[in-house]
């Protein structure tokens, strides 16, 4: 993805994150708590399996619908995320070729079933991290840290971080836009060039450091940036995370898919 | 090379988090107690730079492919270790939320392999010694091309072992550090160059600021480094004690699985712990009792076809195909009904 | 009253590259008055603005306001008294939301959490921003960046109110909608500008700098009049007084 490209997409999520549905209305606290649930049992599961993953999609299928958010969308953003598992994960069909089972004619080997539960996994858990961002705007996420016990200091410079990511990406754009007009050929995109457009970046951003700090004061900044906002968990939080705790485990721990598999077998046999 | 959920298993997962977390807090204990107050609005700032400097390409000589900057190192020369190393982990937060890279359970990982490095053993170990508050440009370079280098080889080791221990891929060891390994090498001598670059051109345009930008940094963490290994270790010990603990007492989950679809290869009936109230939960609220309903004489034939894959046979997989559509169907309609109703109802 | 009093006596200020930036200042301004400052590019306005709650602090010579001597001690005594609408939104506004940003000031003077949301509204409605409330300052149009940053410091209540060239980046309309706000503060205000035309409809008084030295200072409507005083500072005369 080109750089603007890559920056209207995260200004989209973030834009996003401010909706008001009902999956946006719960506590953060609780979305961060169910979201690393949903990893930890989507990981736990061994490097063969498949059918057992299925169930999992009713999640990211629930926040999408419920939480308006556009279902294509996010899965671009998917698809354009670095593939590094898919990179790692390709070579197991090479090395395991062990045959599984044969279905229509076909030898599945145990490579191709572990590559596509790396596949499945990568979809889930990368799917799980764009739409809690999606569904959450990134101060309710730090607010959420914070009460779960992440250090202020740390909490407060991500803050920050947060802030100044699209002042400073704006400003990063219109420094590559002013080089791109001028470059013709390879000449100019090179790394002399580079270094000097991040070195006079990373001058701005220090001054621009400066100028928060002088603001800060001015506004009695004490070393301590107090926040007034209390969260308090409703009833509907604890719901949405019981329901999404009994879920998982019952995906967990029972073989759902086959589960059904069986039964409609037995209907029509 | 941002390690991914997908790869991980839960146990390397929480072990490096813990790890993480143990670092982050003792960098965030040691900031908080001689913090500069003019540090907190230029931590976030320099995060959301390094951001903005990864969004600038530039164009990798004789190769025509781009690169970036990566971050660690130049943070760590500018911020020193501690603060370094937490704005590191917001940029690799913010990552993990926004891009998706790598993915929330692997960010201890990647903390970790791109954080910890770079901030607690590359910038004490090797720059800081060699070049000090030093301005000469040649000696900067080496030492920067040198400490990236080492750094990305550490990183990109940590993510081979973290893969490996994982289980979810068939990589040998040799050849996963064959494919890592060079890769990571020419990254390296790129983005040293670049950051040696940069920090030069700082040192040209600015001198007074990376002065300043020293100053008011803590001291080096070289006195308790001590203290973080011991404390990653006890958390190594603990996590991984209690995982194996939990693990020894619960079956493999594949395995467990497919012999209570087969109904092969009981349980011991002297079951202990987790996996007996588990399993005494799972029986007293299964829906389907035995998940079997073929006929039972069809089981000795599974035996035969399976004797190197022992557990899966055809009738498990057919079932699995056909649950799966279903599943996957009924997921698709579900939310199809909530768009619809949505669409619909009142509420929008 | 003397605590709304500024007084500027020779007033010099290097910067640490060397820079002489302020070359012996010298006003007093009085409560309740309205004083413009003008001059030309790298005349000294905006580190002239800086010395007035010591985010920069005089090489030589003496700031006082009201009756505190601005020294690095006295400082956060007087941040509460003045506030500063810094040129650029984007750095005024730190926080990651309006209302973070807003209660930031009255969050630091200490006050219980009913009078901090109280603040909040009044300064919001003060600017028309009591919609934007949640909303992330990256989300907000220029214009209503600048409001928020009004707001954020009027929610300090601050006894003077000082403003590095406030109008720049808005349209139209919402110059004119900050010209009555500021005409309906009632306090000391002083504003650095470019923009001649809003300090002639806002400023009774108008200082003109040039190279670190008070160049004139008078009564805008005369000031700011003096053809050849103005285009000798790089100025013109405001549109609304030039022939057509």
């Amino acid at each position: 993805m080109t750089f603007d490209e890559r920056y209207f997409a995260v200004g989209r999520l973030d834009r996003l994150s401010y909706g008001r549905s009902l999956i946006h209305r719960l506590d953060p606290r609780v979305k961060v708590v169910a979201t690393l649930l949903f990893l930890i049992t989507v990981i736990s599961f061994p490097p063969h399996e498949i059918v057992a993953l299925l169930p999992f999609f009713l999640f990211p299928v629930l926040l999408l619908t419920l939480g308006g958010i556009p279902a294509g969308f996010i899965l671009r953003k998917i698809v354009f995320v670095s593939p590094f598992a898919l990179t790692i994960g390709i070579f197991n069909p090479v090395l395991d070729t062990r045959t599984v089972t044969v279905i229509a004619g076909l030898p599945i080997s145990a490579g191709w079933l572990s590559f596509l539960s790396i596949l499945l996994k990568f979809v889930l858990t990368t799917g799980a991290a764009l739409l809690l961002v999606a569904t959450t705007s990134f101060p309710g996420i730090c607010h959420a840290l914070r009460r779960l016990g992440f250090p202020p200091l740390f909490v407060s410079q991500l803050l920050f971080l947060y802030r100044y990511l699209f002042v400073l990406a704006e400003e990063a754009m219109r420094m590559t836009r002013a080089r791109d007009m001028r470059t013709f050929g390879r000449r100019g995109l090179g790394v002399a060039v580079f270094v000097r457009l991040v070195g006079v970046l990373f001058l701005r951003t220090v001054d621009r450091a400066e100028r928060i700090y002088g603001a800060m004061l001015s506004r009695g900044f004490r070393g301590d940036i107090p926040m007034l906002r209390k969260f308090r968990i409703s009833f509907g939080d604890l719901a949405f995370l019981a329901a999404a705790t009994i879920l998982l485990g019952a995906f967990k721990f029972y073989p759902v898919t086959e589960g059904i598999g069986r039964l409609a077998q037995g209907v029509w046999p | 090379m941002h390690m991914a959920d997908a790869l991980l298993s839960p146990a390397v997962g929480t072990t490096l988090w813990a790890g993480s977390v143990a670092v982050g807090g003792y960098a965030s204990k040691k900031l908080g107690s001689r913090l500069d107050d003019r540090l907190i609005p230029l931590m976030g700032v320099l995060g959301a730079f390094i951001f903005a400097s990864q969004m600038i390409n530039f164009t990798i000589p004789g190769t025509g492919s781009s690169g970036h900057l990566g971050g660690g190192m130049i943070l760590a020369i500018l911020l020193g270790s501690h603060a370094a190393f937490l704005v590191m982990a917001s940029v690799l937060i913010v990552q993990a939320l926004f891009f998706a890279d790598g993915g929330l359970l692997a960010l201890g990982c990647n903390v970790w392999n791109l954080g910890f490095y770079p901030c607690f053993l590359v910038y004490p170990l090797i720059y800081k010694p060699w070049v000090g508050d030093g301005k000469n440009p040649g000696r900067i370079l080496v030492a920067s091309v040198v400490s990236v280098v080492a750094a990305l080889q550490l990183g990109a080791f940590s993510v081979v072992l973290e893969t490996l221990a994982s289980g979810k891929s068939e990589l040998p060891f040799n050849a996963f550090v064959l494919l890592m390994q060079p890769i990571h090498l020419a990254i390296g001598i790129v983005e040293g160059v670049v950051t040696a670059g940069v920090i030069a051109y700082v040192h040209g345009a600015r001198p007074e600021l990376i002065e300043s930008m020293t100053a008011s940094r803590p001291l080096g963490p070289r006195v308790s480094f001590r203290k973080i290994m011991i404390t990653f270790g006890i958390c190594v010990i603990v996590t991984g004690g209690f995982l194996s603990w939990f693990a020894s007492t619960h079956p493999d989950g594949l395995e467990w699985s497919i012999e209570k679809v087969t109904g092969k290869g009981e349980l011991p009936e002297a079951e202990e712990g987790i996996a007996a109230v588990l399993k005494g939960i799972q029986q007293k609220t299964a829906f389907l009792p035995d998940y079997n309903f073929r006929p039972p004489e069809s089981e000795p034939k599974t035996k035969e076809v399976s004797s190197d894959w022992p557990g899966i046979d055809s009738g498990t997989s057919t079932a699995g195909i056909v649950g799966g559509v279903i599943v996957l169907a009924m997921v698709g309609f579900i939310g199809a009904g909530i768009r619809f109703f949505r669409r619909g109802g009142p509420a929008r | 009253m003397s605590h709304h009093i500024i007084d500027f006596a020779d007033v010099h200020f290097r910067y640490p590259d060397g820079t002489e930036a302020l070359r012996g200042i010298r006003f007093r301004i009085t409560h309740g008055e309205s004083v413009g400052i003008v001059g030309a590019n790298g005349a000294g306005k905006s580190t002239l603005l800086q010395h007035l709650n010591g985010c920069l602090l005089p090489t030589q010579g003496t700031v006082t306001i009201g009756d505190l001597a601005l020294t690095a001690r006295t400082r956060r005594e007087i941040h509460k008294k003045v506030g500063i609408v810094f040129q650029n939104p984007d750095d005024q506004l730190f926080m990651p939301t309006v209302f973070d940003d807003v209660a930031f000031g009255p969050l630091n003077l200490g006050l219980d959490e009913a009078r901090v949301r109280e603040r909040v509204d009044t300064a919001l409605a003060m600017v028309n921003g009591l919609s934007l409330r949640d909303k992330p300052p990256h989300h907000l149009s220029a214009g209503q960046k600048s409001a928020v940053a009004i707001a954020s410091v009027m929610a300090m209540e601050p006894d003077i109110l000082a403003m590095d060239e406030p109008a720049a980046t808005l349209d139209p309309r919402s110059r004119r909608l900050l010209i009555s706000l500021l005409k309906g503060f009632t306090h000391s205000k002083i504003i650095a500008s470019h923009d001649l035309d809003l300090i002639l409809d806002v400023c009774r008084r108008c200082i003109v700098i040039g190279e670190g030295r008070v160049v004139a200072d008078g009564p805008s409507e005369e000031i700011l009049t003096k053809r050849e005083l103005l285009e000798a500072n790089n100025l013109e005369l405001p549109l609304s007084l030039q022939k057509r």
